[in-house]
């Protein structure tokens, strides 16, 4: 590897457009370093699908190029891109058992019958079915479906990995034990791999980097926590995890910092993110967990507090979740540990509410 | 204490059984009764005439009630020489009494199915035997007809002494007892349904063939269409259904005419010099039976192929397969049971193709229902038309059967 380029994978100006009218991928710049495990987050219809089917070999983009280890891959058909997929339905092939599925690239790449074997017993110790190989696809779990699909784009030792939101139809338990797992396969073999999801949750446990995708067009790409805790813009918060919005007007400047202005005469310090200069309409984004809650009247806490009343207490075992009323009617939600004292913090309860200036940040509203 | 627990519990399980016995028989008495209508009308309006016409391929009541004491008289005939003097008496006596009661032609026309010439023996004799004669039945007999002095027309009247025979079987088969019992194979020039048998198949065959050519790629089409256009393709496959089979049959008659469309254009594009002989043929045939049943092999596929997601392809693709090969690897194989339903649809279709071949086909190349329909309306001889029918569907039967065991029937879903 050494003296090779870091980039796997290069998106150069790429548009796709299927209808001539509505871009579904709109001018993408995007890097994949060698064995990074990149994510696409984004709601549906925000291109992510597109820009992996893209890559696939499966759409064919209408502007722009892909280099694929520094070589444009346009007229390279898939079945020669060598990079393994993962579909969301598997796509098991039902009239052939477990073990042929996943000798099905060796065998189509001319793989001696003994050596097809020794790898495919090695794919299906991998992924943990090592006893199932004469089983038809059917009578298997989802779960161990989706395992064979992964064993099955792993076995030909692809640079690549694609998986289209391979843990879909996965219910919630078997979900999370498998993005452990396969974050674990990533890490042993060192393969690249790129993943499209709409849960960002998975995103965050998942990813070294993740690219959130709205409208076609990247919003931010940057690790998880730089993801949570610093976003570019209001959608990004509002997507990548739970935050709390509160509309006002851009009072005063400086550096980072921006104040914004409240009804009732209350200033609120943030981090500036993109919202306008004085006078503009912002947003003040902060998350529940950030919120400190306390008894008392607001004045005292200085600054950054605000007055609240509790609207209602959801207890949920480790934490309570306090949903607030703000003057002016707006509602929070804060994210409390059980633990924490709680006293008098029945519903209708008078609190104040604070946070730290550099947990809330300011935003342009737009969506 | 628990002993008693376990009895209880041992009468609560047989109860709840009755009781869910009980449910249970309810639900199929009403099941049974929803489909007592159509289980009555298929009874009455399908199953009872065809075991009543398959039945007369192996009955043989026609000669025994005429010539009872001739039939009586030859059971222990052993076939190898003329029969001794009761019997001429026998048939002296039948034959007076059977012209007497009108009841001969039936007899003698049963006979000539075994043998031509011997309703002209049969009515001859009795017309000259009338008379009372002196001296032996024998002599007299044989000089009413020298035929009664052969083995095998008393043969034919041995074969014929029912109540069941398998005379009409064996002929459907070119093969015949003869006068000692033994089954051989009847002369060259009078064996025809073998080849019949052979042509029906080879044409079926053949029909089948090429309509599974011409549905295989027009069912993937519609399989991988968008719905609209999916909907508009399988509606103009089953539009031919909206029409009667005789009038496309004879819209084939009309293009291929000498005169006909198909001639035109194809001396109209220098093809030919002049028009082609088109109709009365084989190809006339198979051309217009793979149009008709076109929609049979399509509809079968179309419903295996849209079972198998499109997403296939593209992970084999993906996985390093050639698009030829991934549809030789991975849609082809996924598509033999539509493969096998639709050819079991039109080859049994195509068995029993009657109008078709009649109308369009060659009067030396008929298929086996030509030569059922022949029997059965211009010879009036029963026998052969149903036995011809019991091969048909026995043979039929065991290609059902084959399919079953190398297929299976559950392999086609249509939802």
């Amino acid at each position: 590897m050494r003296g090779q380029d870091d980039t796997l994978v290069r998106f150069r100006g790429v548009e796709k457009s299927y209808d001539g009218q509505r871009y579904a991928v709109r001018h993408l710049d995007l890097d994949i370093a060698r064995g990074e495990f990149l994510t696409l987050l984004g709601p549906s219809g925000s291109g992510k699908t597109t820009t992996l089917m893209m890559l696939a070999g499966f759409e064919q983009p209408t502007a722009g190029e892909i280099l694929l280890d520094g070589r444009p891959i346009a007229r390279l058909p898939p079945h020669k891109r060598g990079i393994g997929v993962v579909f969301q339905s598997y796509a098991l092939f039902p009239h052939m058992s477990v073990a042929e599925n996943v000798a099905f690239p060796l065998s189509v790449r001319g793989v001696a019958r003994s050596e097809q074997a020794r790898r495919v017993e090695r794919a299906l110790d991998m992924v943990r079915l090592p006893d199932l190989g004469a089983r038809r696809p059917s009578q298997l779990s989802g779960g161990q479906q989706q395992r064979v699909a992964l064993a099955r784009a792993l076995v030909f030792e692809p640079p690549l990995v694609l998986l289209d939101e391979p843990l879909g139809a996965l219910d919630k338990q078997l979900r999370e034990e498998m993005q452990l797992e396969i974050r674990h396969i990533h890490e042993r073999l060192g393969v690249t791999m790129v993943y499209v999801t709409h849960d960002q949750a998975e995103a965050l446990t998942m990813s070294d980097r993740i690219a959130v995708f709205r409208d076609g067009a990247i919003r931010q790409l940057d690790t998880p926590q730089a993801l949570y805790e610093r976003p570019t813009d209001a959608f990004v918060a509002g997507f990548v995890g739970e935050n709390n919005r509160i509309a006002g007007t851009v009072a005063e400047r400086d550096e980072d910092m921006t104040a914004i202005a409240l009804g009732g005469g209350r200033r609120l310090w943030a981090r500036q993110a993109d919202a306008g200069g004085p006078g503009s309409p912002a947003l003040l984004s902060v998350r529940p967990e950030r919120i400190a809650v306390a008894a008392g009247s607001a004045d005292d806490l200085g600054e950054n507090a605000l007055p609240a009343t509790v609207a209602e207490v959801i207890y949920l075992g480790d934490h309570v979740r306090l949903r607030l009323a703000l003057e002016g009617g707006v509602e929070i939600t804060a994210k409390r540990p059980a633990a924490a004292a709680m006293a008098g913090l029945a519903p209708g309860a008078q609190v104040a509410v604070a946070w730290q200036p550099e947990h809330a940040v300011a935003f342009a509203p737009g969506d | 204490m628990a002993h008693v627990a376990a009895i209880e519990t041992g009468k609560a399980a047989a109860a709840l059984a009755r009781r869910a016995r009980r449910a249970g028989y309810g639900q199929k008495v009403s099941a049974a009764l929803l489909v007592l209508p159509l289980l009555l009308f298929v009874l009455v309006a399908f199953a009872a005439p065809i075991g009543a016409m398959l039945k007369r391929g192996v009955e043989d009541r026609e000669v025994a009630p005429v010539l009872p004491r001739t039939i009586g008289a030859l059971s222990g005939w052993s076939g190898t020489a003329l029969p001794d003097e009761p019997v001429f008496a026998a048939l002296v006596e039948d034959l007076r009494e059977a012209r007497a009661a009108g009841t001969l032609p039936s007899a003698a026309s049963r006979l000539n199915h075994d043998q031509a010439g011997l309703r002209t023996t049969l009515i001859g004799s009795a017309r000259r035997l009338a008379a009372p004669f002196e001296g032996p039945a024998r002599e007299a007999v044989l000089r009413a007809d020298p035929a009664w002095g052969q083995l095998e027309t008393w043969g034919a009247l041995a074969r014929a002494r029912g109540p069941w025979t398998d005379f009409f079987l064996l002929a459907a088969l070119d093969l015949k007892r003869d006068a000692a019992g033994t089954i051989r194979a009847v002369a060259e020039e009078q064996a025809v349904f073998r080849t019949v048998f052979g042509r029906t198949f080879w044409i079926a065959a053949m029909v089948t063939a090429i309509t599974l050519v011409l549905a295989y790629p027009l069912a993937a089409l519609i399989a991988l269409s968008r719905p609209a256009v999916a909907s508009a393709l399988l509606f103009a496959v089953l539009l031919p259904f909206w029409t009667s089979l005789l009038v496309r049959t004879a819209a084939w008659m009309v293009l291929l005419a000498r005169e006909g469309v198909a001639n035109h254009a194809l001396v109209a594009l220098g093809l030919f010099g002049a028009p082609q002989q088109l109709l009365f043929n084989r190809f006339a045939v198979v051309v217009a039976m793979v149009h008709i049943l076109l929609p049979f092999m399509v509809l079968p596929l179309y419903a295996v192929m849209r079972q198998i997601p499109p997403i296939h392809l593209r992970a084999a693709s993906s996985l390093g397969a050639h698009p030829v090969s991934a549809f030789r690897r991975v849609w082809l194989p996924q598509t033999l049971p539509g493969i096998g339903a639709g050819c079991l649809m039109v080859f049994i279709q195509a068995l029993g193709f009657y109008i078709t071949p009649a109308l369009l086909g060659g009067g030396a190349d008929q298929m086996l229902p030509y030569f059922i329909g022949f029997y059965a309306n211009q010879t009036v001889n029963w026998g052969m038309a149903a036995s011809l029918s019991l091969l048909l569907l026995a043979a039929t039967l065991l290609i059902v059967g084959l399919y079953g065991q190398l297929v299976g029937f559950g392999a086609v879903r249509t939802s």
